[in-house]
């Protein structure tokens, strides 16, 4: 791995559904550690680029690589190995497992553990130990035993948040993290995003632009599925051509 | 964090790890099946069968219970299983134990070719081909009767005793403590399975598979590893009903049996482990009251029977007692 290399680098990606160009000729680049932000009009095609980059998609052109490696042939779980981390805009959990199985199925998965056949799940002790480590940390370690549907909304999304860490990735995808969440507890989701290790890329969609503007080094503006302007929030803020497609009509409502 | 504090004090001998998380009421199966031994001795050659059946229906549990997978073709390797033990002792392969654990072999060797192909496909197609692999297989061993019997079974199956000492016998004594020891093993093997992280990992295939590739689990590969290992099981089952009643039906590879044993699971409740063991006393010891008291019409009140437990103990009888033990608890 080249370390100079960009974390996540898309070149050229493009997909279609049927006749409908979802993607079209996008080209990202995230630098190691970089705080980015996607933003666009709904159907402006973030989850369908999300899931080009997390390998649930598979694109009609262009290429994908990671930390300079291509990562394009790689199925979605290789990826994941790889290192590249994702949550979903609708939460995708192990909803009548508890909170512990949730993060622990996926720490067995990262340490290598999940495929022993004869030890207890709980016997294992790196995966018991990290598990309890990522609920502390995420104060969500109360609710270890509680099973994961007959949890508040705003729960449910750190769990989902939880999992994703559990991989530890070098990349995380955060798709609209604090999507459905009353604003009371979406604080605490968006200080547990500002906060991440500093050495993990992230990019996130947002629909809340104070969220935005104060999480984002850089903001990429996606429109029709093409990339329609990208730089630091001041200059995006400015853009005349990004007011009209997005912030503006937010505005009119 | 008291909720955490669950999750601590790992064991670390062998066996602390089989005794892990057992609680006292697990040992109500094997006292029943003694209890049951001597007091009715006149049932002995049907609980015999009946713990040949509960390890098959238990290998069934790993398929569509722990994986999610539903299988209407599980007899495929029970009954692979059933005459490869009986061939091989038609041939003069008469020892039980090696018979048998050749048998588990075959069983598992067709499960994992025809598990490879199976779980490539997802939903109805799957259900198609389990089918499909049961209906081919059943059609070879009916074709093939100069060595298989055919339509009139496989006959000539003369058992060796277990272990040198144990001849089985009509009462079916020997029978009985072959099975239950052999179900027994199993059913430890199977318990530590899916406790494991192993077994965890299959729980979470069945609950999001989609989630599952995200954290990167390599899916396809370990519903392989747990459809073959189901599949030995099954073929163990298929053994020993071959060894112990020295007989082999065509039936043993038949859809029918296929849905029978799901039927049983089902009654006694999927994904828990014990549903089996509920299950399949239940349905064959009706079977068996119902076809003594109403001959011709006995497989009607089996359905009425299947009907009452899906509509009012929906997730089978297990699902339906930890229901009423909740009330009672939360009463109280």
């Amino acid at each position: 791995m080249n370390a100079a290399a960009p974390s996540l680098e898309a070149h050229a990606l493009a997909k279609s559904f049927g006749a409908l160009a979802v993607i079209q000729n996008v080209e990202l680049s995230l630098a190691a550690g970089e705080r980015r932000a996607l933003i666009g009009p709904n159907g402006a095609g973030k989850t369908t680029l999300i899931n080009l980059l997390a390998g649930r998609l598979r694109p009609d052109a262009g290429t994908i690589r990671m930390g300079g490696i291509d990562i394009t042939p790689f199925a979605e779980a290789e990826r994941a190995r790889s290192g590249l981390g994702r949550t979903f805009q609708i939460n995708s959990l192990f909803r009548n497992l508890t909170v512990f199985e949730n993060v622990y199925l996926a720490v067995a998965e990262q340490v290598g553990a999940a495929r022993h056949m004869l030890r207890p799940a709980l016997a294992e002790e790196e995966p018991v130990a990290r598990t309890a480590a990522l609920l502390r940390e995420l104060g969500i370690a109360a609710h270890a035993r509680s099973v994961v549907q007959q949890l508040p909304y705003g729960h449910q999304r750190l769990v989902e948040i939880a999992i994703a860490l559990a991989l530890k990735p070098k990349v995380l995808l955060l798709d609209e993290p604090a999507a459905g969440v009353p604003t009371g507890e979406s604080g605490v989701i968006l200080e547990l995003i500002a906060a991440l290790p500093k050495d993990i890329a992230v990019l996130l969609i947002d629909h809340d632009m104070d969220v935005v503007f104060r999480f984002a080094e850089r903001i990429t503006v996606l429109a029709q599925g093409m990339i329609l302007a990208e730089g630091p929030p001041d200059e995006i803020a400015r853009d005349a051509r990004v007011r009209e497609v997005y912030l503006g009509k937010r505005k009119h409502g | 964090m008291s909720a955490l504090e669950h999750f601590s004090a790992p064991p670390r001998s062998l066996l602390a790890r089989l005794l892990y998380g057992v609680r006292p009421w697990e040992a109500l199966p094997w006292l029943a099946a003694i209890v049951a031994f001597f007091l009715f001795p006149g049932y002995v050659p049907i609980f015999g069968q009946i713990l040949i059946m509960t390890l098959f229906a238990l290998s069934l549990d790993i398929v569509v219970g722990y994986c999610g997978i539903v299988t209407l073709g599980h007899a495929a390797y029970y009954g692979t299983g059933a005459y490869t033990a009986g061939l091989l002792a038609v041939h003069g392969w008469s020892e039980p134990i090696s018979n048998a654990a050749f048998a588990m072999a075959m069983a598992a060797l067709v499960g994992f070719v025809t598990g490879a192909v199976i779980l490539r496909a997802h939903g109805f197609i799957t259900v198609m081909l389990t089918l499909a692999v049961t209906v081919t297989l059943y059609e070879v061993a009916n074709h093939t009767g100069r060595w298989t019997g055919g339509d009139d079974g496989l006959r000539g199956i003369d058992m060796a005793p277990v272990l040198g000492r144990f001849e089985f016998d009509i009462y079916g004594d020997t029978a009985f403590f072959y099975a239950l020891a052999a179900l027994f093993l199993s059913f430890v093997v199977v318990r530590l399975l899916v406790n494991s992280p192993f077994g965890w990992s299959l729980k979470g295939i069945r609950e999001n598979i989609g989630r599952m590739h995200a954290i990167g689990c390599p899916v396809y590969r370990r519903l392989l590893q747990a459809y073959t290992i189901a599949a030995a099981l099954a073929g163990l089952a298929g053994a020993l009903q071959a060894q112990t009643t020295q007989y082999v039906a065509l039936r043993a590879l038949s859809f029918d049996l296929s849905g029978d044993v799901l039927v049983m699971l089902i009654i006694g409740g999927i994904g828990r482990l014990y549903g089996a063991f509920i299950g399949v006393p239940v349905y064959i010891l009706a079977q068996d009251r119902l076809a003594s008291e109403d001959p011709a019409n006995w497989y009607f009140w089996m359905g009425i029977l299947l009907i009452v437990i899906v509509l009012f103990a929906r997730g089978g009888m297990l699902a339906l007692a930890a229901r009423l033990w909740d009330r009672r608890r939360s009463d109280a």
